[in-house]
């Protein structure tokens, strides 16, 4: 039996305190009206201080529009007519002061986003964490692998987070269509009035629906999650090999609605930020995202447990085995990544490429970064088959791909909501690490509530003999 | 100096993997083994070199990639660019994502064709070539390791006895 360690214990609430500390500063800071929003800016136009010459910038804007405009209108209006061109002036003043507004309207909707976008990304990404080593989990079951039945402990401690983090998860969204957060805009009644190709999608796309589909599927993932781990721990005890067979057969089971309703929930939950938007191998693609992560985590989680001298039967080859699917699912990744991309790109069409027209504009460093972190560096510390046996490189490699792989949820969400006005501060950093330490505190908890070995797997033996 | 082996034949794989491990104890030095399919772990127990075909396909993988993206900045850009969907033609690095599955697959055919002539290249291995099986018996359900004699023939041959040997056959190589 394992026990939680009161210093991790100690570490995960600082962590929790110390995230909800960034994300209460982030919201805090987050700018309440447009007057804030002009100070901000001003601000990050660095060479203008103070606000005077702002004030005075913005004079000489107005005139060169005002110029403009009287160009265009010079040859109707002509000398004779001086009083028509000071009605054209005033009339491009105000019409440049609407769009001032509305910009600034803009921008403020970005920066409020920010706060909870921060929260939302780092939300979902840890609870797809737990549900990729559920995938996981059940993908050994149903193959009835015979090398991993010594880490299923493990793997079913990570997945125990999928129950909190899913709630607080479906917390963001119920929020979302109450209107507290606009994270997603086609639940603002007012975007779609004036948008046809949304009103299109609102059969699909309402809150109802919507909420009924997340119900849904973090129900029917929840329950084969409860369920698989009551059985693995009764074979424990059992005489026979029936709780075996009833996972064995619930673990086939999940996999078929998990691979559908993993692919609605990317629909839903990620792509629908960018409602016009769509790609037919989203789903995929999060889903090698997520479950890369989760190897890793699971890799990482099992090596600290080896290094705090628990699970003996822990040899190099399981490890060598979790650092293959590292690698492996981080180029299925790259593969996805890239055909998602090269067919937007080759095809060039309006509605499709402004997607990746605003990640490589505004996003440039954090998505072709995150090529380099997610592929490019795992396939060359990874190739080697020395490599994969040493902790210290798995680790490493591990915490590379993933902040990768935050970076990648990151980039899928952040445009849709937050636009240019990105940065990683105190809420992203701040979310991160409340999450971090809130996963760190379940998945321990869990994992320190069942004995580490599953000692009646009729694959036990094989697996503590494992060789590779 | 004696050209004699000996020949032990097993009729099960786990059997051969034991006799190995106490072939290799007594220290007897095995020639070479002869299995009707490949069998787990069997290299290692033999004490065999690992494998440097890894190494070997990583450089085929190499010289494909630098290959495909010669050929293709020379095709598509150099000698007749050509405008495709409006991309830029005259540039190979922006033109470059439309060429990533040519390189891909040109890294994967040098590695995976160049990997396998080395392999029969260092097997010896080339068409009409004589086969050097011993026993037609190892192509269906037996296997079959020999070993170098050295020293008493009668007490080698009672050793391999005991090792859950099907046969024991000593023979006069040339």
């Amino acid at each position: 039996m394992y026990t939680f360690s009161s210093r991790l214990k100690t570490f995960s609430f600082i962590l929790m305190i110390v995230g909800v500390l960034g994300i209460g500063y982030s919201f805090f800071t987050a700018p309440k009206d447009i007057n804030d929003v002009e100070a901000i800016l001003a601000d990050q136009h660095g060479h203008h201080g103070d606000a005077h010459a702002e004030a005075a910038d913005h004079h000489e804007a107005k005139d060169a529009h005002v110029q403009t405009a009287d160009h265009s209108e010079a040859a109707h209006a002509e000398a004779s007519h001086d009083a028509h061109g000071h009605a054209a002036d005033a009339h491009a003043a105000d019409a440049h002061n609407d769009e001032h507004h509305a910009h600034l309207e803009h921008v403020l909707h970005q920066l409020q986003n920010k706060p909870w976008a921060a929260v939302y990304v780092a939300a979902l990404f840890f609870m797809l964490i737990a549900l990729g080593a559920l995938a996981f989990y059940a993908i050994q079951n149903a193959a009835s692998a015979g090398w991993s039945p010594v880490v299923f402990r493990v793997m079913e401690g990570i997945s125990a987070y999928l129950i909190p983090g899913a709630i607080i998860v479906f917390v963001l969204l119920v929020l979302g269509v109450m209107g507290t957060h606009h994270l997603f805009i086609w639940m603002d009644d007012e975007v779609v009035a004036h948008d046809h190709l949304i009103q299109g999608k609102s059969g699909y796309l309402n809150g109802t629906f919507f909420l009924i589909r997340a119900v849904i599927f973090m129900g029917g993932w929840i329950l084969y999650r409860q369920y698989a781990r009551k059985n693995s721990l009764a074979q424990d005890e059992a005489n026979d090999n029936s709780y075996y067979k009833k996972n064995f057969k619930a673990s086939a089971a999940f996999l078929v609605f998990f691979i559908v309703s993993e692919s609605i929930m990317s629909w839903d939950w990620i792509m629908s930020v960018d409602p016009h938007w769509f790609s037919t191998l989203f789903g995929w693609y999060v889903f090698a995202s997520f479950v890369v992560s989760a190897v890793t985590v699971i890799a990482m989680v099992t090596l600290y447990l080896k290094s705090r001298g628990y699970l003996e039967y822990v040899n190099t080859s399981h490890i060598h085995d979790l650092a293959k699917f590292m690698f492996g699912f981080s180029v299925f990744w790259t593969y996805l990544w890239f055909s998602q991309f090269m067919l937007i790109w080759y095809a060039d069409i309006p509605e499709e490429i402004t997607y990746f027209i605003t990640r490589i504009n505004d996003y440039n460093l954090p998505f072709f970064g995150m090529v380099v972190m997610n592929f490019v560096f795992p396939v060359l510390i990874l190739i080697n088959t020395d490599f994969k046996r040493l902790s210290w490189i798995v680790v490493m490699a591990g915490i590379i791909i993933l902040c990768g792989h935050y970076i990648d949820f990151f980039n899928m969400i952040m445009p849709a909501t937050v636009g240019d006005q990105w940065f990683i501060g105190a809420g992203e950093i701040g979310a991160i690490l409340f999450f971090m330490g809130l996963f760190i505190f379940v998945v321990f908890s869990s994992i320190a509530k069942a004995p580490l070995l599953a000692k009646r797997n009729p694959l036990i033996e094989e697996s503590k003999h494992f060789h590779y | 100096m004696s050209n004699k082996v000996i020949h032990v034949l097993y009729n099960d794989d786990d059997i051969l993997m034991d006799a190995v491990k106490q072939t290799r104890a007594a220290h007897h030095h095995i020639e070479e083994i002869y299995t009707p399919f490949p069998v787990h772990g069997l290299d290692k127990a033999m004490g065999l070199a690992p494998t440097r075909i890894a190494i070997c396909s990583f450089l085929y993988g190499l010289v494909g990639l630098s290959i495909a993206t010669a050929m293709l900045r020379y095709i598509m850009i150099v000698d007749w660019p050509q405008d495709i969907g409006g991309k830029p033609s005259f540039s190979f690095i922006q033109n470059m994502p439309a060429f990533v599955p040519v390189m891909f697959e040109m890294t994967v055919f040098f590695a995976a064709h160049l990997m396998v002539i080395t392999f029969y290249m260092r097997s010896k291995l080339w068409p009409f070539k004589e086969a050097e099986n011993p026993d037609v018996r190892t192509t269906d359900d037996h296997f079959l390791m020999e070993v170098s004699v050295h020293g008493d023939v009668d007490q080698i041959v009672s050793f391999f006895e005991n090792t859950g040997a099907v046969e024991v056959k000593v023979i006069e190589k040339h």
